[in-house]
């Protein structure tokens, strides 16, 4: 079987800056598995900027940002190989896996997985009416218009207004294509929004509290009807961009031995961002939907000092303590598993947390009816809240609560 | 061979079959290849521009013994024939077969006392095998079952099948062994001279000895426009459906039947052949004949219904979701009218069971009509490809290209096959119910780009609508 020391699963920006990492830290093997056809991971067709402030300080486009993380792993000697989709993950670190040529099995010492998010389909938010062609996620559209060349509709609607829906309306811009309107379900617009400014200036009317109730068209979209306060509104559209709420790609996850976060939907991880199973690691948007890609390349580099202290047996036994949840505004938080001893090498230094609705209040970590640490939080769902891990005391149980203000 | 509609029509003299089938559906797709096996020269005219358009678009692909047809029916007789003959040939033609079993569930009191006449009606029509089960023998068997069960029984020989590659591979079986499918090719109207049919269609002319009209949804009309009249209405009856990512497909191994009623079996709970989880469908009668259109509220409900069922379903993802529609008429049998002396026979009302019964119709109809007397001595049987995660799927072999669906495992390889050949796939739809690319829990997320790419040109009905721009 084919050996690897490090074996990274997805070739996005987290995956490729801990290649990139990796290999600077003088770790021999490591083999990045990406099952498109060409690395880069989302940014790559992703045609507008801003990209790389974090990690190259340019303002870059997608793609751009995306060669050059390609770039710097190639150039650093991890080796990338694209058209290969790894089909299970087995204790230890093994993996199975079919490329062009078909099935496969590598073993390495050290797996990351950072295979990334995608967003929420129309199928899964149970939105009615018809099947017809041209109702497409942010990501199919991006890759239709800048990896393409091509034009799937001209004035579609735009569901929803994460920051993704900013990039839909650039790309919708690039390709002459003019939104009919942004509809958002929220009775606010989803936190802090380029999009809301970027749909005025593009003169698309943003409808909040509103949710697309049907798509009609039998071949194509022809009408999708909004349901709002007043009463249904009838748009005449040929397209849906179904945007946002995102989720971890984590199916390979989910069909493994390694133990899933209900919560985040990713896996469970410590503070190295080890999994279950100490051979796996994590990094990127698989542990949450969703960050910038900066904010995962910083992860994966990360990953990559945790693997290589793992490697040179200096990271402490697996094992911690599991961190509960107290409150029911809470929706995530990670790592879900803390440990009292030194950090270092790569290890988290905050708790990062998400709410699923808007909330208020204290903020506390628990252990043994002692606060180690608190902060007071008002907060909007999918905004990034963070924690500092402070030293624990001992191995009583470990509680992070939200007080809600009344 | 084939000569195409276009070229006879400019020598001005249309081509002759010996029989026209009125409708690529599953129950057309079946005539066309017992017809074809039979000896006749056929063609299959479908209004669509891909196969599998209508009906057969949307069901809930299990095959059905029949257990609880009504008694001395065509339909029945029809399911039990179509049944063994699926068993019969299915491995020559590579199509799936998962032996599920099936249980038919009591939730109340009243639904429990129908089980001892429902079993009874099984016996009655020939499904001997089923097994009474008490609530506590049930959920042994399927532990995810609510402890609200109150009893039921078990039909062994209930199974899960392909939705489409049945109907797929009867059609490119006709094809290779000599039949003419034409589509985009709607019947206009015909007229009947000197023994034979002239046929206007959208695509051109056509003449055949006889005519059998599986139209489905537009049975009537088509009826109409040929004679003039129509015995029957179509009613169509809307099914919508949920369909659960693939993790809940372990909740339940056999299919989850209710007692049915009058109307409908209700609301089925089983896997797919893909390793999904489904539920539906409804039974909701409605006027429009083309468009099925889901409603958020439903699918809630059928969401809630299912939840009932298998309590570990909350919290499941739903990762597709679909509606269809059943081309029911005014009674339950199948309306089959035969009218040699005219050369035409109608296959109208085949409402739920086609999928199950379409081979056993086929051998109906092709008894009724008199033929079979000159059988090909050797036919082609083609392969279908393997969709079933149960068989062995292309990207388990060498050579396939890499993935161009990651939910579905679709191969690059298999989506060019289904973009060839005498069945190659011709719209969007087509080719998803070929290869099932972008049905998966992403819904296209990840690989419409590539599959913009791979398909453009090359669809009849393309699958960007804002054309090509350049930008």
């Amino acid at each position: 079987m084919e050996t690897a020391d490090v074996v990274i699963v997805g070739a996005g920006p987290a995956g490729l800056a801990a290649a990139a990492e990796l290999r600077r830290l003088g770790v021999p093997r490591v083999v990045v598995l990406e099952r498109e056809a060409a690395a880069g991971g989302i940014p790559r067709h992703c045609g507008h900027y801003p990209f790389g402030m974090r990690e190259f300080h340019r303002v870059l486009r997608g793609p751009d940002y995306a060669a050059l993380l390609v770039a710097g792993a190639t150039a650093a000697g991890a080796e990338i190989r694209t058209r290969t989709s790894v089909t299970a993950l087995h204790p230890g670190g093994r993996l199975e896996l079919t490329g062009p040529e078909g099935l496969g099995e590598i073993a390495a010492r050290a797996v990351l997985l950072a295979t990334g998010v995608r967003e929420t389909s129309r199928a899964q938010r149970l939105i009615g009416g018809e099947k017809p062609g041209g109702v497409l996620p942010t990501g199919a559209l991006q890759g239709i218009v800048y990896l393409n060349g091509q034009r799937p509709f001209r004035r579609p609607v735009i569901l929803g207004s994460e920051l993704v829906a900013f990039s839909a309306l650039l790309t919708c811009r690039h390709a002459g294509i003019h939104p009919v309107a942004m509809v958002e379900p929220n009775a606010r617009i989803t936190a802090r929004s380029p999009a809301v400014w970027l749909a005025r200036l593009m003169g698309v009317p943003v409808m909040t509290a509103s949710a697309i109730d049907r798509v009609l068209g039998r071949d194509r979209v022809e009408e999708v009807v909004v349901q709002r306060s007043g009463g249904p509104q009838h748009l005449a559209a040929d397209g849906v961009i179904v945007t946002g709420a995102f989720r971890p790609e984590a199916t390979l996850l989910r069909a493994s031995h390694l133990e899933v976060d209900a919560g985040s939907g990713g896996p469970v991880i410590d503070r190295w961002g080890r999994l279950s199973d100490p051979a796996y690691f994590a990094a990127g948007n698989l542990l949450r939907a969703v960050e910038a890609a900066g904010w995962s390349w910083a992860e994966g580099q990360r990953a990559a000092r945790a693997i290589h202290a793992a490697l040179a047996g200096r990271l402490p036994a697996p094992g911690g303590l599991r961190l509960q949840l107290e409150g029911a505004a809470i929706k995530l938080a990670l790592p879900q598993v803390l440990v009292g001893g030194p950090a270092g090498d790569g290890a988290a230094d905050h708790l990062q947390l998400r709410l699923n609705r808007a909330a208020k209040g204290r903020l506390r970590l628990m252990q043994d009816g002692a606060c180690l640490v608190e902060r007071r939080l008002n907060a909007l769902p999918e905004r990034r809240i963070r924690l500092p891990i402070p030293t624990l005391r001992g191995d009583g149980p470990l509680t992070l609560v939200l007080d809600e203000a009344p | 061979m084939a000569q195409t509609a276009g070229t006879a029509q400019e020598r001005g003299n249309p081509p002759v079959f010996d029989v026209a089938v009125i409708g690529a559906g599953v129950v057309g797709a079946a005539l066309a290849r017992q017809f074809t096996l039979d000896g006749a020269r056929v063609v299959v005219l479908e209004k669509a521009a891909d196969v599998l358009d209508g009906a057969s678009k949307g069901n809930s692909a299990i095959l059905h013994t029949g257990f609880d047809a009504p008694e001395g029916s065509v339909e029945l007789a029809c399911i039990r024939e179509g049944y063994a003959a699926y068993l019969d040939i299915r491995q020559r033609l590579g199509l799936p077969l998962i032996r599920a079993g099936a249980m038919v569930l009591a939730w109340t009191d009243e639904e429990a006392a129908e089980l001892p006449k429902l079993m009874a009606q099984a016996h009655a029509n020939g499904v001997g095998d089923i097994a009474p089960l008490t609530a506590a023998a049930a959920r042994a068997l399927e532990p995810a079952l609510s402890p609200a069960l109150r009893g039921g029984f078990r039909v062994p020989g209930e199974y899960l099948i392909d939705p489409w590659s049945a109907a797929h591979g009867y059609l490119l079986q006709a094809l290779v062994n000599g039949a003419v499918l034409m589509r985009s090719a709607e019947v206009l109207s015909g007229h009947r001279a000197d023994g034979r049919w002239q046929i206007e269609t959208a695509a051109g002319p056509v003449a055949a000895n006889l005519v059998i009209n599986a139209a489905g949804l537009w049975g009537d009309v088509v009826d109409r426009r040929l004679t003039g009249q129509s015995w029957f209405t179509i009613r169509p009856r809307k099914g919508q459906f949920v369909v659960y990512d693939k993790p809940a497909a372990a909740l339940a191994g056999h299919i989850l039947l209710p007692v049915p009623n009058k109307i409908t079996k209700g609301v089925v709970v089983c896997r797919t052949a893909f390793g999904n989880l489904l539920v539906g469908p409804t039974a909701e009668e409605q006027e429009d004949r083309t468009h099925a259109v889901l409603d958020r509220a439903t699918m809630q409900a059928l969401v809630r219904r299912g939840e009932e069922i298998l309590p570990a379903l909350a919290g499941h993802e739903v990762t597709a979701i679909y509606a269809g529609l059943r081309p029911a008429t005014e009674e339950k049998e199948y309306r089959i009218r035969t009218d040699l002396a005219e050369g035409y026979i109608c296959v109208g009302g085949i409402r739920s069971t086609g999928l199950s019964a379409a081979l056993g119709i086929a051998a109906h109809i092709a008894r009724l009509a008199g033929r079979g007397d000159a059988p090909l001595a050797d036919p082609l049987w083609p392969e279908m490809p393997a969709l079933s995660d149960e068989d062995l799927r292309d990207w388990r072999k060498p050579g396939h290209g890499g993935i161009l669906c990651h939910c579905e495992m679709v191969t690059r390889r298999e989506v060019e096959a289904a973009l060839q050949g005498p069945l190659a796939a011709r719209s969007m739809g087509g080719l998803k119910r070929r290869t099932r690319v972008t049905m998966g829990r992403c819904q296209g997320f990840y690989c419409s780009a590539e599959l913009a790419q791979v398909t453009e040109g090359r669809l009849a009905q393309p699958m960007l609508g804002g054309d090509d721009g350049n930008g």
